[in-house]
């Protein structure tokens, strides 16, 4: 069964506070309740607004992100308007002074079954051993409108599953909502991702349907968050850890990203923006774990070398060095660093050279923990849990390996610890807290704010303040640099030279930051910038949000409440930080810290291959 | 930007196409439009420098291509054969005479023989429905084509 809907394309990028600017009120009936809307608000808004949650497949508003996507393609939010011959989709019909509409009659209901059950004709029913099974739109929908039996059968999509090492993307489960698309386009600027072909062959692929792969995707799964059902989900490395962790003669560490700590406890039903930081360290060592680690020390690493990079950057374009380039960009985003290699390699030299903290944790746990611990490099597993799907690519990255032994074996996101947690019998939610272990497990606050935009910029600036000016920081929150706006900027005073701090979240966002630099127009002296909206805590391996912004936000909030709980919150007062100075690297920048914990980058816009 | 492999002249055509639509990404499909009447068909590499010149990206210019029927990825034939598909054709036998088309060549629609002679393609109505059904060959326009017919139309072309 053709559906003839699946071409419709009306995409649109709106700002909510466009919307609001209208000042004409509209009072109209919604299943027989009045309300009054300023004009211009879809029927679906304004039924929102009474607290009727009418379904949806395709559209998707994030309100705080200003991302609104509404095609009126997948034809579930059809309203019945009385005294117009066809039902409405309520995503893209706007209120009308005083319409009548019903959400939930009779004819409304079969439509809305019948929409369900086309869409089900050509979808591969193997939800039993699909990835997104239990956390799927389209089976929650269909079970919601008690489809129990299917009137229609026809031809079946067959389309070759494509395989990247973050993403897999099966067409054949895809519903044509687009939200990828918009999100790949609209708001991450990427351009990897389009609808081809048509009617009943149209796919959403690369382009010349090449492999995500060669395409220019910057795995930072963006669309894997938005996605309503299991055509697009992240290459899963759970089995591997559960190989590795009953492996004998393997020392198995993890260490935790510091996003994952605020959103881990949503997938066990706890409130969005719980913080489960020492539940997760319980779990991960019941789990079988030989050391619990956190990538928040690692973070606190890269604010030394990062920093004393910019130091050095800063103090050299002072004194007029006219080969220094500025601003620096941070480098902790693995989607950000392929963003760039992809589209902006001619400034393949500006951003940091410091490697993320995740690529810093791994050297420092082969070469410095493995040697602590009497054992072989090759005898250790590093696993990283990460709220992120590029660094699953970026651990793969050749540089970061050794005779092809990978610093840090395999990562797992958020989502597939979950799951690991709850196949092994645990209930997150009613576990004791436990500590991380030492020496790689020690944070300061600096660290724990990596995960959210704005946090690795403050956490640097803690730092490189107290170092340039010798003096003590009398306020360690920097709240100019917080909050959730696309761009932002501030300038910080380092005791009368003043620092121009520029940030960016989202790639669509950091487009434009390296628009001005390239035409010489940037005015910043360092810059950060995340690839995922909201910063690592919207990654793609989240918990998904299910268009509820309000999400990301409490989970940026959980962050900063454990940053401003922490007994130190600059990265260089970290006892276990100094120490592996003094042990191990020498002093930031040293040699030692180039070979191991700096990196370079590549030009990636030859790479794409026609075929 | 992919390896391009298109000769130096061919992209300083594509460029000044591109130019002469100033550069606009919403110009597409006009671009592509002539593009295909210069090169005959719209390879990836003639895709990939136009998704440059309009700034847009690849996957959107080939999502273009792919939707509307006339683009075309491979070069036509020496003999570009379209059968119409209109209404009028098709109640009066245009598929069967499509079939012998597709079963003499022994080629699809949208593809062209492995000699370069033929390619087949369909449209929609070239406004000869009294004709109908309608084949054109090049310039050259058949009408009331059975599907008897066929083979020696075909043979016309081939001496």
């Amino acid at each position: 069964m053709v559906l003839v809907w699946r071409n419709v394309s009306l995409m649109r990028l709106a700002f909510s506070k466009e919307d609001l600017k209208m000042e004409k009120m509209i009072k109209l009936t919604i299943d027989n309740k009045q309300i009054e809307v300023p004009q211009g608000t879809t029927i679906f808004e304004a039924a929102k607004q009474l607290g009727i949650e009418i379904p949806t497949l395709c559209y998707m508003h994030l309100g705080d992100m200003g991302i609104e996507h509404k095609p009126g393609g997948c034809r579930i939010c059809v309203v019945e308007v009385e005294g117009r011959r066809n039902l409405a989709p309520s995503c893209n019909s706007k209120c009308e002074e005083g319409m009548v509409i019903h959400t939930h009659n009779m004819r409304v209901l079969n439509a809305r079954k019948t929409v369900m059950e086309l869409m089900l004709s050509d979808h591969p029913f193997d939800c039993l051993v699909c990835a997104k099974s239990g956390n799927c739109d389209l089976q929650t929908m269909a079970h919601q409108f008690g489809v129990r039996e299917l009137h229609y059968k026809g031809e079946q999509s067959t389309y070759k599953v494509d395989y990247s090492p973050s993403i897999i993307r099966d067409m054949d489960k895809c519903i044509m909502c687009r939200r990828c698309e918009t999100m790949c386009n609209d708001v991450q600027t990427v351009g990897a991702l389009s609808a081809v072909n048509r009617g009943f062959e149209s796919v959403v692929a690369p382009a010349f349907e090449m492999d995500l792969e060669k395409s220019t995707c910057t795995y930072c799964g963006q669309c894997v968050a938005v996605c309503p059902t299991g055509a697009l989900t992240e290459k899963d490395h759970t089995n591997q850890l559960i190989r590795d962790l009953a492996d004998p003669k393997k020392t198995v560490v993890v260490q935790t990203a510091p996003a994952v700590r605020a959103a881990l406890g949503e997938e066990f039903g706890m409130e969005a923006g719980t913080l489960v930081t020492g539940k997760m360290v319980s779990a991960l060592r019941q789990l079988g774990f030989d050391k619990v680690f956190d990538t928040d020390f690692a973070a606190d690493l890269t604010i030394m070398e990062e920093g004393t990079e910019l130091l050095d950057r800063l103090k050299r374009h002072l004194d007029g060095d006219k080969d220094v380039k500025l601003p620096i960009l941070t480098s902790c985003c693995p989607g950000w660093v392929n963003f760039f290699e992809h589209h902006f390699p001619e400034m393949k030299e500006i951003p940091s050279t410091a490697r993320s903290p995740q690529q810093m944790f791994g050297p420092i746990a082969k070469n410095y923990l493995a040697k602590q611990m009497g054992i072989k490099r090759e005898d250790m597993i590093v696993v990283s849990i990460m709220p992120c799907l590029a660094k699953k690519y970026e651990c793969q990255r050749d540089e970061f390996k050794v005779d092809g032994d990978p610093d840090v074996n395999y990562s797992i996101s958020t989502r597939e610890l979950a799951n690991l947690i709850k196949q092994a019998n645990m209930d997150l939610s009613i576990m004791a807290d436990e500590d991380f272990d030492n020496p790689l497990g020690e944070s300061t606050g600096a660290g724990v704010i990596f995960g959210a935009t704005g946090g690795v910029i403050e956490a640097a600036a803690r730092t490189a303040y107290e170092v340039y000016t010798g003096k003590t920081l009398e306020k360690v929150d920097f709240n100019a640099l917080r909050g959730m706006d696309g761009i932002r900027s501030a300038t910080v005073d380092f005791d009368g030279l003043p620092i121009n701090i520029g940030i960016a979240h989202g790639l669509g966002n950091a487009r434009k930051l390296l628009e001005d630099i390239r035409d010489g127009k940037s005015e910043y002296h360092a810059i950060e910038i995340m690839a995922c909206p909201g910063g690592c805590i919207g990654g793609g391996g989240q918990p998904l949000h299910h268009g509820d912004s309000s999400v990301l936000k409490k989970r940026a909030a959980a962050l900063y409440r454990e940053d401003e709980g922490k007994a130190i919150r600059k990265s260089h007062e970290n006892p276990y930080i100094i120490k592996l100075y003094e042990e191990f690297l020498g002093k930031p920048c040293s040699e030692l810290s180039h070979k191991l914990l700096h990196t370079h980058y590549f030009d990636k816009s030859k790479d794409i291959e026609i075929e | 930007m992919a390896k391009i492999k298109l000769a130096k002249s061919k992209i300083d055509t594509l460029v000044d196409i591109c130019k002469s639509f100033d550069n606009d990404g919403a110009e597409l499909i006009n671009v592509l439009h002539k593009a295909q009447e210069t090169f005959g068909y719209l390879p990836a590499e003639v895709q990939e420098i136009i998704a440059r010149e309009l700034n847009v990206s690849v996957a959107h210019v080939y999502g273009v291509v792919t939707f509307y029927s006339f683009f075309s990825m491979v070069p036509k034939g020496e003999f570009p054969i379209s059968i119409c598909m209109g209404t009028a054709c098709y109640v009066r036998g245009a598929e069967k005479v499509l079939e012998e088309f597709k079963r003499l060549l022994d080629v699809p629609v949208g593809e062209t023989t492995e000699d370069g002679k033929f390619s087949i393609s369909c449209l929609r109505c070239v406004g000869a429905c009294g004709l109908a059904p309608v084949v054109t060959i090049g310039e050259r326009v058949y009408g009331r084509v059975a599907a008897g017919d066929v083979a020696d139309i075909i043979k016309e072309y081939q001496s």
